[in-house]
């Protein structure tokens, strides 16, 4: 059980910053995601701490041991840190109890395959040690893959989109399965994903990357309920932006009434301010006087996502039961149930773009 | 017949070419029924255990030479960034614009006791020491080095490709589970890209058998020069068929071991290529070693041996560049320009049938088309000699009793067999070019045209021409190089009083006129460079 510890950590190729001053923690036995689009630099991160990519400035730190910092760097051989790659990365001239014992060579030989065959069963793949990895399944590489990064016991362990070459079904399932491991065996991990469910699927903490920077490190529940950013809102759940205005310093005052919120630092009174609303914020209610125009409307079989227009011509989200089937253009009924608001300085980005991405998915 | 049904008019006009065209191999091969004649058994005591025993100390000690200067210089220049990388890149395949003959020439003139190496040693050792010590360049040894110094980028190419391409998250892997670089590359990189050495080796080592021009001139008894000599010294037909099926059986073994490493490097390839950003920088120790063995094969397989032609060029230009050799020089460009373009339009019309009509027996067929490049050029030249001979006999017998004139040689006295021949050695690589190109045109490009209203003419020329034209010339470019340095088929099938700049090149060598082949010989290597640059650019796009 180790503890990584990342601090203001910049890597740069030429004049172009591919991170800036990111900050992490994860604590021993916690298994952390980087989560964000391609090319926000999460990749670049994994490899910085692995020792495969070398850094400007700041340290990476595994139980208080400095791993790298300017000028001086552990060999990825030296680092203890193990690593489950995209591709897998399986070493395609060696059976598979080959490649689970290839960084075991301190061990004697009994030894070795004593931990093989242990690691072998634990990822379910008993019987398969003899054969080679091309004559394996996609989700069976995964598990070899897992099994070798896992075998020299290293310190943490890192995943590079572990999940991204599989088929969707075998996704979810796997990313349990794999987190179930992972903390039977108590190791510490860190893997990234530009996928939110196998994200939350997986881990405890989850960090979201813009450009290079951690724009926020914590629990699943609290990036989606009060994201610190509007590119957090937009990429984490659905949701659109309103305008609002600020009333006092716990309320601000939109479309949808007078909601309770957590103003962003340095707001004023009478200052415009967009104002988070998800599709569960938004209840459909039939017998609700409230009545909004349906101009879209998405069927995902379990529910209804329905886009309404606000007198001011904005748009918001709601979600309804199945069996309420209302055409476009009809008005429904809707109650809101929303605890605290989450309020953002005026955006103009992501205002309109949000309600087209919704309504264009579909 | 049943294999054959459903192949339609224009497949069996394909089927009916390839086989016409690998007559002469037909022909060879039914000599294994022949029996041995007085010549045989005089051969088979005599030369022929030198022949055998040369093609594999030749075989073993060229692949240790390829092998030393191709899997390092890969290695370096696909893993690690160092002074002049990008400029190794290339250069390091410069070497395949110089024929192996034309280097054996060059480090002759260099080497010999009147050349300038010896002569400049002599000033400072004495005379007894250097006839000691001083190695011969005419002998099996320095065909060695000769063949090494041009057939190494074979071995290069492919395991550059090899190294670049999967090897690079198979080693980061390997160092995260506790490996340094040495033993990642003894355990990892080097076992994976082992198919694709192998393969670069096994084409070095056939273009080694196949080689005339060098072991002629150094004097080391092969198979090549064994039937040139039994060809042109004995007339022995059966004899020098058999010398040819012996040498073939030899290539073939080769090209069995290479199409079985191919089918291993299938399993070996990861399944996303992902190039490093940034290649680790070599640095002191590390950093000169890189230098110095890349500049080894540069400097000895391509600037020493063309600052030598150079010399030689400008030695003689004064009296060299004549009318005689403006007539070679057109000589040559005209055939290879002639073969060139029968080659494409064979190769464009195959590419097609195997895209048209996917039925086994045409794609059969076109691999042995394929086989051609395999089959050396000596054993080819005699190969097409003797039924083209035969038939010409039986024409001017049926003109003679007929009209009571004499036609001459048609077919094997003129330009025509010559192309055929050509054709034949030639026509795989134009024809793996023009297919490469032509899978690049998705069946659905041509069903979408068909959709918007285009007939298969306007398909052909609107959609097909344009995106293969790039391919039809990088094919038309290979051949023409190919036709222009090829030695052995030229000197045996040219027509009387033909010359080309190759042949005469040989011939100054031959007669000991090493300075007056420098000419002809530096034009062949300048336009060698042609493919060099073109091979170049396709690794700077794929590290794009």
């Amino acid at each position: 059980m180790h503890e990584l510890m990342i601090s203001q950590l910049s890597v740069a190729h030429g004049a172009d910053k591919v991170l800036k001053d990111v900050n992490l923690r994860i604590d021993p036995g916690q298994i952390g995601c980087l989560l964000g689009p391609s090319g926000c630099g999460k990749t670049t991160l994994l490899r910085s701490i692995a020792g495969l990519q070398a850094v400007q400035s700041g340290s990476v730190a595994l139980e208080g041991t400095e791993l790298t910092r300017p000028g001086f760097q552990v060999p990825p051989e030296k680092r203890h840190i193990g690593m489950v790659f995209q591709d897998f990365a399986l070493f395609p001239h060696l059976t598979v109890a080959q490649n689970v014992g290839y960084g075991l060579r301190n061990l004697k030989a009994s030894e070795r395959e004593a931990r093989v065959q242990a690691l072998l069963s634990l990822v379910g793949l008993p019987d398969n040690g003899k054969r080679y990895p091309h004559q394996l399944s996609g989700g069976q590489q995964q598990r070899v893959a897992l099994a070798r990064a896992l075998a020299p016991k290293p310190a943490v362990l890192l995943l590079d989109e572990p999940f991204s070459g599989l088929d969707v079904e075998l996704r979810e399932s796997l990313a349990r399965e794999v987190r179930h491991i992972l903390k039977s065996e108590g190791m510490t991990a860190l893997m990234v994903t530009h996928n939110q469910n196998e994200a939350f699927a997986m881990a405890d903490r989850v960090g979201v990357m813009q450009e290079g920077r951690l724009l926020q490190w914590d629990t699943p529940y609290n990036l989606y309920h009060e994201p610190h950013h509007a590119f957090i809102a937009d990429f984490i759940g659905q949701g659109v932006l309103i305008t609002g205005s600020v009333c006092d310093c716990h309320l601000v005052h939109t479309e949808l009434g007078l909601l309770k919120a957590h103003l962003p630092l340095g707001s004023q009174p009478g200052e415009a301010v967009s104002v988070l609303v998800r599709p569960d914020d938004i209840l459909h209610d039939d017998a609700s006087d409230w009545q909004l125009e349906v101009v879209n409307r998405a069927f995902r079989g379990s529910h209804f996502l329905y886009t309404l227009k606000l007198p001011s011509d904005e748009l918001v989200l709601c979600m309804s039961q199945s069996h309420h089937d209302h055409p476009i253009g009809t008005k429904i009924g809707i109650r809101l149930e929303m605890d605290h608001a989450v309020v953002f300085h005026h955006q103009r980005n992501f205002e309109n773009e949000v309600v087209q991405d919704v309504t264009q998915q579909d | 017949m049943r294999f054959l049904r459903g192949l339609p008019g224009w497949g069996w006009l394909t089927l009916a070419l390839i086989i016409l065209m690998s007559t002469p191999l037909w022909v060879l091969f039914s000599f294994v029924f022949e029996p041995t004649n007085a010549t045989w058994s005089h051969l088979s005591e005599t030369l022929l255990p030198q022949y055998v025993a040369n093609s594999i100390w030749l075989m073993l000690g060229v692949g240790v030479g390829t092998l030393l200067l191709g899997v390092p210089t890969a290695w370096f220049v696909s893993q690690y960034e160092f002074r002049g990388r990008q400029l190794f890149q290339w250069a390091l395949l410069l070497p395949m614009a110089m024929p192996a003959y034309i280097i054996a020439y060059t480090y002759t003139g260099l080497l010999v006791f009147e050349g300038p190496v010896q002569s400049a040693l002599r000033e400072v050792v004495p005379l007894t020491m250097m006839r000691a010590f001083f190695p011969e360049i005419r002998s099996l040894g320095g065909a060695i080095v000769m063949f090494s110094l041009v057939l190494y980028p074979y071995v290069y190419l492919l395991s550059r490709a090899a190294f670049a391409n999967h090897s690079q998250q198979a080693m980061d892997a390997s160092r995260l589970l506790g490996a340094g670089p040495v033993r990642s590359f003894f355990q990892v990189a080097l076992p994976m890209a082992r198919p694709a050495i192998i393969a670069g080796l096994t084409l070095a080592l056939m273009e080694t058998l196949a080689d005339f021009g060098t072991v002629e001139h150094f004097g080391v008894a092969a198979f090549t020069t064994g039937i040139y000599r039994t060809w042109t010294g004995f007339g022995d037909t059966v004899t020098t068929a058999h010398l040819s099926l012996l040498l073939l059986a030899f290539v073939l073994t080769l090209m069995a071991v290479e199409l079985w490493s191919r089918r291993q490097a299938r399993y070996f390839a990861l399944s996303a290529p992902r190039p490093a950003a940034h290649l680790p920088r070599l640095r002191g120790r590390g950093a000169w070693l890189a230098v110095f063995w890349c500049s080894l094969p540069v400097v000895f397989g391509f600037l020493v041996p063309g600052g030598q032609l150079l010399y030689w060029a400008v030695a003689t230009a004064e009296t060299g560049l004549n009318a005689e050799f403006a007539l070679l020089v057109w000589n040559s460009f005209y055939l290879a320009l002639i073969a060139g373009l029968v080659v494409v339009a064979l190769a464009v019309w195959m590419a097609y049938a195997k895209r048209l009509f996917p039925h086994p027996m045409v794609r059969g067929t076109t691999r042995v088309a394929m086989l051609g490049y395999a089959v050396p050029g000596t054993v080819l030249a005699v190969a097409v000699m003797i039924p083209f001979a035969w038939v010409d006999q039986q024409i001017n017998a049926w003109v003679q009793t007929h009209f009571g004139v004499s036609v001459g040689l048609l077919l094997s006295g003129t330009l025509f067999a010559l192309v055929f021949a050509y054709a034949f050695r030639f026509l795989s690589v134009a024809l793996q070019t023009v297919d490469a190109g032509l899978q690049r045109i998705k069946p659905s490009m041509d069903e979408s045209a068909r959709m918007l209203g285009a007939n298969a003419t306007e398909i052909l020329g609107r959609i097909h021409l344009p995106l293969l034209r790039t391919s039809l010339l990088t094919a038309f470019i290979l051949v023409f190089v190919e036709v222009l340095k090829e030695l052995p088929m030229t000197l045996i099938l040219r027509p009387f009083d033909f010359n080309t700049l190759a042949v005469r090149a040989y011939e100054m060598a031959a007669d000991e006129r090493l300075a007056d082949a420098g000419l002809p010989a530096l034009l062949i290597v300048l336009t060698g460079i042609l493919p060099v640059i073109y091979l170049s650019r396709l690794i700077g796009k794929s590290h794009a």
